[in-house]
């Protein structure tokens, strides 16, 4: 798939309940956009989560070109709600491709607010990532309840969402097409488009049915004994 | 059932509300903060009590007064916290007041560091307090046994009226897992009839105390918990065995680590190494004489401990059950460095080639 087609703003902004896949889909997304783009930069805004997250992968971005920051960079095993200044590169080198992974919840989301004037002039997307295996965000209503507050507290409006719905190494097609359900009915009702479905790569193909394109992605958030 | 995804410390909230627990008593600490963020938010929604105490001391204490009039009282930390509790957990024992205590441990000492670590392995097995007693030690290494250890737990407590905790390093509280909500099999419990909640006509008062002046008194109460704790001992031990059998090395790793193991011992399976696991799910009371009998077999060359320890502490308990009849190695990382199955694989192989 061409994923600068399906993601065709500069900076795509990935926010959603905690545990619904943000950071694998984040790190994938930056991962095939470097195989189409120079200058391809993550960053990792996670003030929320202890472990898990994108600077874990550190080596392996670098590798493929992108360049990571991460919300403490001289202390990325804390968890200190600090921003580095090279933030800023994204919103204002406008040659620069950007990811930001956002940590989870609204509270999470806080950390754009104090960018908002900067990202509302420049060609963003706010992604929302769906998953209806996570209790508190599987109906459309209380997803809904979520964007909009991720909406309210960071002043951006959301204009994409990705089914990114799993059950870790237990997922089937059948967990994948579950999301696209609830995806399509939360896009019913806010008329925000499902951008893609997300699924590893022995799954891809099984779903080629679905209407919006599938992301073959890898799993690069291993635990320790995968 | 429907499985569902949840995070760790998420899913140890939701499965104490299921085993009706009445009121939770805690302050935030990394890497477990989800779990009173989580309680905050849906304990009121059932009409059941969320405090955040001042500290991590009034929360335990907190739990002593809820815990003494017969509530379901839970409260959850992670190590620096748990620390600052031990006063507290040796008063509850003392004084037979039922509870669970959630360690989502960290790496150690002091402050040591935010990432997963089980260096509290002798503070919750050999108890932080002062006296003697126990607490009975759950150590599951998924969440799926994390739920239904902390939905028993609460059963447990209160049949022995003694504190339970439920021990994980952070790992298990921050990671996402599949899990299936089952109904748990619910322990035949007594009615607390010794719970300060009033007299209601009886002729004595009942008292939640752990003060016991008169030397022979103290002396008969020590005697009683000696028993229950016995009585625990012969129960409740728990442990798993995977490939045993035939195994030439015997890895022990309980939470994550066990995991890593597993792994470890497929690949090592797989090039025709007699691998084995043995995983204590209850720390205390240990499984030591099903250690003991298993490192008897004649197949046993060698056993090989795993813990995010540096230098080890539940090998203590191993050396114990072994009783020097078999070399033992070990392997640990402290920090929050997670031994690596490669690592695992290689020690075991190293440890065999010594000892034939």
């Amino acid at each position: 798939m061409n994923i600068s087609k399906v993601f065709d703003h500069r900076i795509s902004i990935v926010t959603g309940h905690y545990g619904t896949g943000k950071t694998e889909f984040a790190v994938n997304l930056a991962l095939a956009l470097a195989a189409e783009h120079d200058n391809v930069m993550i960053a990792d805004l996670d003030i929320v989560n202890p472990y898990f997250r994108s600077r874990e992968r550190k080596a392996e971005l670098e590798k493929s070109g992108i360049r990571l920051i991460s919300s403490s960079q001289e202390a990325a095993h804390a968890d200190i709600p600090a921003l580095p200044a090279e933030l800023l590169g994204i919103f204002q080198n406008r040659s620069i491709r950007g990811v930001l992974d956002i940590g989870g919840d609204p509270v999470g989301a806080r950390v754009l607010a104090r960018f908002q004037p900067k990202i509302v002039s420049e060609d963003y997307e706010l992604l929302f990532v769906v998953n209806a295996n996570r209790p508190e965000v599987r109906t459309a209503e209380s997803a809904i309840e979520y964007l909009r507050n991720i909406e309210k507290i960071t002043g951006l409006e959301c204009s994409g969402l990705v089914n990114n719905t799993h059950l870790c190494g237990e997922t089937t097609e059948i967990e994948v097409r579950k999301g696209a359900a609830l995806a399509q009915e939360i896009s019913e009702i806010t008329g925000i488009p499902v951008r893609c479905h997300v699924a590893v790569e022995r799954l891809a193909e099984s779903l080629s049915d679905l209407k919006e394109p599938v992301f073959p992605i890898s799993i690069k958030m291993k635990k320790p004994w995968e | 059932m429907e499985k569902e995804l949840w995070k760790g410390n998420e899913a140890i909230a939701e499965a104490a509300l299921r085993a009706g627990c009445d009121c939770y008593f805690g302050y935030p600490i990394t890497p477990q903060s989800e779990v009173p963020e989580y309680m905050s938010a849906h304990m009121p929604k059932y009409g059941k009590v969320f405090v955040q105490a001042e500290s991590e001391l009034a929360a335990i204490n907190m739990v002593y007064g809820a815990g003494g009039a017969g509530l379901r009282a839970m409260t959850s930390s992670s190590s620096p916290g748990i620390s600052l509790q031990q006063e507290g957990i040796t008063y509850l024992a003392g004084a037979e007041v039922p509870c669970v205590i959630v360690n989502c441990m960290r790496g150690g000492p002091g402050l040591g560091t935010i990432q997963p670590g089980q260096s509290d392995y002798y503070q919750c097995t050999r108890g932080g307090g002062n006296g003697d007693y126990r607490t009975l030690v759950l150590a599951p290494s998924n969440i799926q046994e994390t739920v239904d250890c902390i939905q028993e737990a609460f059963d447990i407590a209160d049949q022995y009226r003694n504190p339970v905790m439920v021990v994980m390093d952070g790992l298990i509280g921050q990671m996402m897992e599949p899990i299936e909500w089952k109904p748990y099999k619910k322990r035949e419990l007594a009615p607390k009839d010794w719970a300060a909640t009033g007299r209601y006509g009886r002729e004595e008062h009942n008292i939640i105390n752990s003060l016991y002046i008169d030397p022979e008194l103290c002396d008969v109460h020590n005697k009683h918990l000696a028993e229950k704790y016995a009585l625990i001992e012969k129960n409740e031990v728990r442990w798993e065995c995977i490939d045993c059998d035939d195994a030439e090395v015997i890895i022990t790793a309980y939470g994550t680590p066990a995991r890593i193991a597993l792994t470890a011992l497929e690949n090592l399976r797989a090039q025709g190494i007699k691998v084995g696991l043995f995983r204590p799910i209850t720390l205390w009371p240990f499984p030591e004489k099903a250690l003991h009998d298993l490192v008897g077999n004649d197949n046993v060359k060698v056993i090989l401990d795993v813990e995010l320890s540096s230098t080890g502490q539940m090998i203590d308990d191993i050396r114990l059950a072994v009783e020097g009849r078999k070399p033992i190695r070990y392997l640990g990382h402290a920090g929050g460095v997670m031994p690596t199955v490669e690592e695992i694989c290689e020690t075991a192989i190293n440890a065999l080639k010594e000892v034939k």
